[in-house]
């Protein structure tokens, strides 16, 4: 009997209610992954078991300088297509099945691969793109264009390791008890109805930034139309690709610190601009005005990690918890408070993130070296995606809204 | 020749309630009421009745009523009393029929087919009587990066001129000429009271209203009436009117009649001759010649204020949009076919154009498929009706709308479609002055605040209801949105999934 | 030229500039910048910039050589400019006064909306030169040309004067509904609609006439070969039946 398939992320739009937690050494000293673990397990409640993840940085030093992949397959054929493409447009080092164990709990796992690739030298010089630039539009193009393959993370020296199920069975089954990282964070998902999907759970991720999210923004409809302006796909219509995007498009593309674009997103209310001096006025009225659609609205907790540190951030009216935590060069940061000190219990200032007020961690050595760069932000002139034609050329609205 | 028109209304008076006090025969310039032979009873000539409902209003005994005339047609749904009656008086006068205000036949009404979203569970509402919530919108040109100091906490890129408004509504362009400026004053004052912008209009600007100039937009219109550098400068914008939602592709006569001292004075034209506005800008006859006419407006104001471009929504409306946003508009404004107007011929306003809602999607979406939506402004008017029609088109992807029936309601006009014939008895489109000062500029302009402000707790209220608290989170927002009977083609243009899905 | 050009010879504030390809943005902020401090400029090397003298004021003179571009002149309030060459399309665009003086052709809708002051064209002009054109208590916008006219001109005028030396094209003053456009009688007036009237000169128009093209005769007379002044006889007018057009056009 043939059975009516469920919709999934990319399909409809799915609220889902979360757990988040992170755990970052400043000193960039690398850490297993049983302290992330032992923190999102506890928060078992605020998730239903469709949905966990982690993300690491610092996990793979001897691929430092590679694109790191990890990507899921549904079926033997999407693992063909897609390696062929990755061929032809990268070079890759090594590629590999992820290694996993087998849980009870975790049901019809997708076929998980990593490969460590380099752009094809030739196809980026002919591209006009940055390395960057050229690798996030053949990712995008890999999980819009080919059916059943889901490129999970796709950054340097970092991963992602997310299913379906509750978060502590996800970690079991990756084995991240093996990784060592310098920065870990983690999610359990209660998505509203079923996705059944492994490419749906979080964290999400793109390049370098890994995305960690609770709440469902109201403004969603208005920052993705934002976005996809500038050549982005939400093919999965949650809350945190459309962020991450957004993070993406701030930080990486406009040259703003991440500090900035976490600013931006919950920008200064009127009333408090019209309290302000008039030249702070000035400036974050031309904020508010350029980013109008940048603004985030909702409530939402976000954990944003990426080769620079972890950036948390409540939305302006702090409708979610967000707690955080240091001891020494460890920082910790978690939903609830007892997440925190179930792995840290002598944790230090442990205190909640204020509403539209970006905390942020960085490295020690990145810290420094901001210190030292100029505090004008230096624009990369991307082509439009029309221009380059990566891309996959613009559906019509009513189609994937 | 025999007049085969017939009335179109019956004057429902209740003699019994009737005191024969005469305040209707003083209220109608119509002269329809009249006291009878015997110098009592007063009587009606129906065919003059134009249904402007001021006698009904001003009885002290309510005795009046304003019925349809009990004609009946043939029957048939082709040949309709209407089109009959038109023919009828075409026969007789060979000319061109006029009309006024927005096209009254039954085409859709997208807004009514949109219905809005709330919050349940997943995601809080908020309410506006205790948290904050934002409704303030600046419209101009804007780069889709900005480059700044951070450390400093300054722009570094220069800041385009921006028009700041509290509320997403403003008031579209009526000029001196088709309106009293009693009339124009309530909106100037309004438009200061509210923290919005009234709109000249292409009369150029009476003189009394030059205090109000920084919520001024004058108008630039191809007969370029009462336009000087003086004109130019005393305004917070200027907008160049290509077309109108109500006539799109003609031009305008303000007849002679209606340019008197005062009016002759603003427009800067001999008193009693008719005021012509080409159909074209003769400047511009394509695409880059609407570049050079923004820019000389942009040279003789030195750059120091946004210039809007103002067209009428047609099949092409998005193209032509982006060319807009490309020649240099700051801010671009669509006017629907829906939209009113002072006289059109009624011919053009019932058939010409296409619905703002469609067009509005249309545009916003197209200015995103080229990556230039976030550098323009965008408003929208054509028949906005209630505060639910402006988070509609926000959340289609307005920046704001402008408002022209709607305000002029708030002060008496009562939509008789009259406006042409310069009789108004509300003392709106009339330039007689025992008309005229029926209409207090200062009551008035109490009034069209009291709407707005009702309006914007509305949508503050609708908004808080999407848990959104500031406008700038509304703005395109079309998952916002769901259509009712509608179909697919509909949806796919105005970007919204149906109501179930 | 200029060397002849008395007030220009009386100026002690002038200064200089030379724009060749500078882009009219940059070319009329120094422009500006120089006015705000000389009465008169000189511009050479001019190429195509637009909107030289955009809302000029009072007391100010540009002589321009080279080809200035579009929108010369637009929305100029006072003062003068003179081209020493030809000028190119929409000078004088909603000119509310000043003085304009072409020593050569001009473009396309010369005078557009104009409400005051002066425009003498030397040579030729395009089509639709003078649309629109109104006047308003004490100004007159007037524009002599020397040469021949194209298509339309004076539509739609509904003020000021039109003096032309030359022929004139067809649709001439086609909706005017002001104002008056004297022509040479001998030229051929057939086409000239019902609603227009062509009468004989009173005294006050060869007073108008007279002063023009003198004014003509001193701008350009010894740069034309064998320039003679016309005979006022020479020419008639053409004025409008009706200030009201369209009054029959619509059924109330």
């Amino acid at each position: 009997m043939a059975v009516k398939p469920i919709p999934r992320e990319g399909d409809v739009r799915i609220p889902s209610g979360c757990a988040i937690s992170a755990v970052m050494d400043k000193s960039g000293k690398r850490h297993d992954g049983s302290d992330i673990l032992k923190s999102i397990a506890l928060m078992h409640d605020r998730g239903n078991g469709l949905g966990g993840g982690f993300a690491a940085y610092g996990i793979y030093p001897e691929y430092k300088e590679l694109y790191a992949f990890h990507i899921m397959y549904e079926t033997h054929e999407s693992r063909i297509q897609t390696e062929a493409y990755i061929d032809k447009y990268f070079m890759i080092e090594k590629q590999e099945r992820i290694p996993t164990e087998s849980v009870a709990s975790i049901k019809n796992p997708p076929d998980i691969w990593r490969y460590f690739a380099a752009p094809h030298p030739m196809r980026l010089n002919m591209s006009g793109l940055d390395e960057s630039e050229y690798t996030m539009r053949h990712v995008v193009h890999i999980n819009s264009c080919i059916d059943g393959a889901f490129v999970a993370s796709s950054g340097k020296n970092m991963g992602a390791f997310k299913g379906v199920g509750y978060p502590e069975d996800i970690g079991e089954f990756y084995r991240i008890t093996d990784y060592s990282g310098w920065a870990w964070t983690a999610h359990g998902r209660f998505p509203t109805n079923t996705p059944g999907w492994w490419g749906g759970a979080h964290p999400f991720t793109l390049l370098n930034w890994s995305v960690v999210h609770n709440g469902e923004i109201s403004s969603y409809d208005a920052n993705r139309r934002y976005v996809e302006q500038f050549g982005y796909l939400c093919d999965l219509q949650t809350d945190t690709e459309v962020i991450t995007y957004l993070f993406d498009l701030l930080s990486r593309r406009h040259g703003l610190s991440q500090e900035m674009a976490a600013h931006i997103m919950t920008a200064a209310s009127w009333e408090e601009i019209d309290k302000m001096s008039p030249e702070d006025a000035e400036f974050e009225t031309a904020l508010r005005i350029t980013y109008a659609s940048a603004l985030v609205n909702g409530p939402f907790s976000v954990i944003l990690g990426s080769e620079e540190g972890l950036l948390a951030l409540n939305d302006r009216l702090k409708l979610r918890a967000l707690m955080v935590g240091e001891k020494g060069s460890m920082v910790y940061m978690a939903s609830e408070q007892a997440a925190i000190e179930v792995v840290c219990p002598d944790a230090q200032n442990v205190r909640s993130i204020e509403g539209g007020v970006p905390f942020v961690v960085q490295l020690d050595e990145v810290a420094q070296r901001k210190m030292n760069e100029s505090a004008e932000n230096i624009a990369k002139e991307t082509p439009l995606a029309h221009e380059t034609g990566v891309l996959p050329p613009r559906r019509r609205e009513a189609t994937h809204a | 020749m025999l007049d085969h028109s017939l009335p179109k209304y019956r004057v429902y008076r209740d003699l019994e309630e009737c005191s024969n006090c005469g305040v209707c025969i003083h209220s109608c310039s119509n002269g329809v009421h009249y006291k009878s032979a015997d110098g009592v009873a007063i009587k009606a000539d129906h065919k003059k009745c134009v249904n402007c409902l001021r006698c009904v209003v001003m009885c002290p005994e309510n005795a009046l009523a304003i019925t349809e005339w009990p004609q009946v047609g043939v029957g048939s749904s082709n040949w309709t009393l209407g089109y009959m009656q038109d023919i009828a008086k075409q026969a007789q006068t060979g000319a061109v029929l006029l009309s006024s205000m927005g096209t009254p036949n039954s085409y859709p009404v997208y807004w009514d087919h949109l219905l809005l979203n709330a919050s349940q569970v997943t995601n809080p509402s908020i309410d506006p009587l205790r948290e904050p919530m934002e409704t303030r919108v600046f419209l101009g040109s804007r780069p889709n990066m900005l480059k700044i100091n951070e450390r400093q906490r300054k722009v570094v890129s220069k800041m385009p001129p921006q028009l700041k408004m509290n509320v997403p509504v403003m008031f579209s362009a009526m000029s001196f000429g088709s309106v009293s400026l009693n009339t124009q004053k309530a909106l100037a004052m309004a438009a200061r009271e509210l923290g919005t912008f009234f709109n000249s209009g292409e009369g150029g600007l009476h003189r009394d209203l030059e205090d109000y100039s920084d919520n001024t937009i004058v108008q630039v219109a191809s007969g370029r009436f009462g336009v000087d550098p003086h004109y130019l400068n005393n305004a917070a914008a200027i907008e160049i009117k290509i077309g109108q939602g109500a006539k799109p592709g003609i031009g305008g006569h303000l007849p002679g009649e209606k340019v008197t001292a005062e009016v002759s004075g603003t427009r800067m034209i001999p008193q009693g001759s008719d005021a012509i506005s080409p159909a074209p800008h003769h400047d511009i006859y394509s695409i880059e010649d609407l570049r050079q006419l923004i820019f000389s407006l942009k040279e003789a104001t030195l750059y120091k204020k946004p210039v809007l471009v103002k067209i009428a929504a047609v099949h092409n409306a998005a193209a032509i949009a982006s060319g807009m946003a490309r020649a240099g508009a700051d801010i671009i404004v669509i006017d629907g076919f829906r939209g009113g107007t002072g006289a059109a011929p009624k011919r053009i306003r019932d058939n010409v154009g296409i619905p703002i809602e469609l067009a509005l999607a249309a545009v916003d979406q197209r200015l995103r498929d080229e990556s230039i939506r976030s550098t323009v402004s965008l408003v929208v008017s054509g028949s906005i009706r209630s505060s639910a029609d402006i988070v509609r088109a926000i959340a289609l992807g307005a920046d704001a709308v402008s408002i022209g029936s709607a305000a002029l309601i708030a002060v008496g006009c009562h939509q008789c479609g009259d406006c042409y014939r310069g009789r108004c008895n509300w003392g709106i489109a009339t330039q007689d002055p025992n008309l005229t000062r029926r209409l207090h500029p200062e009551s008035a302009a109490k009034r069209i605040v009291n709407l707005v402000r009702g309006w914007n707790k509305e949508i503050e209220e609708m908004m808080g209801g999407m848990g959104i608290n500031s406008i700038d989170s509304l703005r395109g927002n079309r998952y916002m949105l769901r259509g009712v009977g509608l179909n697919k083609k509909e949806l796919e243009i105005l970007g919204v999934k149906h109501a179930g899905e | 030229m200029l060397e002849n050009k008395k007030h220009f010879v009386c100026d002690n504030n002038k200064e200089e500039l030379t724009l060749g390809t500078l882009h009219f943005q940059e070319a009329n902020e120094l422009i500006r910048q120089k006015l705000a401090k000389c009465s008169s400029l000189i511009l050479r090397n001019v190429f195509a910039q637009r909107y030289i003298g955009c809302a000029m004021p009072m007391g100010k003179s540009i002589y321009v050589f080279g080809t200035p571009g579009n929108d010369m002149a637009a929305y100029m309030d006072g003062g003068s400019i003179e081209v020493f060459g030809n000028a190119q399309d929409q000078i004088g665009n909603t000119m509310n006064d000043g003085v304009v003086v072409i020593h050569g052709r001009c473009g396309d809708a010369a005078g557009y909306a104009m409400r005051g002051g002066t425009i003498f064209i030397r040579d030729d002009c395009g089509w639709r030169v003078g649309i629109n054109m109104k006047q308003y208590q004490d100004k007159c916008p007037t524009i002599v040309i020397g040469g021949n006219a194209g298509n339309f001109l004076g539509e739609y005028m509904a003020g000021g004067i039109i003096l032309l030396l030359g022929k004139a094209g067809s649709y001439l003053a086609t909706g005017m509904h002001g104002g008056v456009i004297y022509l040479r009688k001998n030229i051929d007036l057939s086409g000239i609609t019902d609603d227009l009237s062509i009468c004989p000169l009173d005294d006050s128009d060869e007073t108008k006439i007279t002063g023009l093209l003198n004014s003509y005769s001193e701008n350009f007379g010894d740069e034309l070969d064998k320039f003679t002044l016309p005979d006022i006889e020479e020419f008639v007018k053409i004025i409008p039946k009706s200030a009201r057009p369209y009054a029959n056009m619509y059924a109330n």
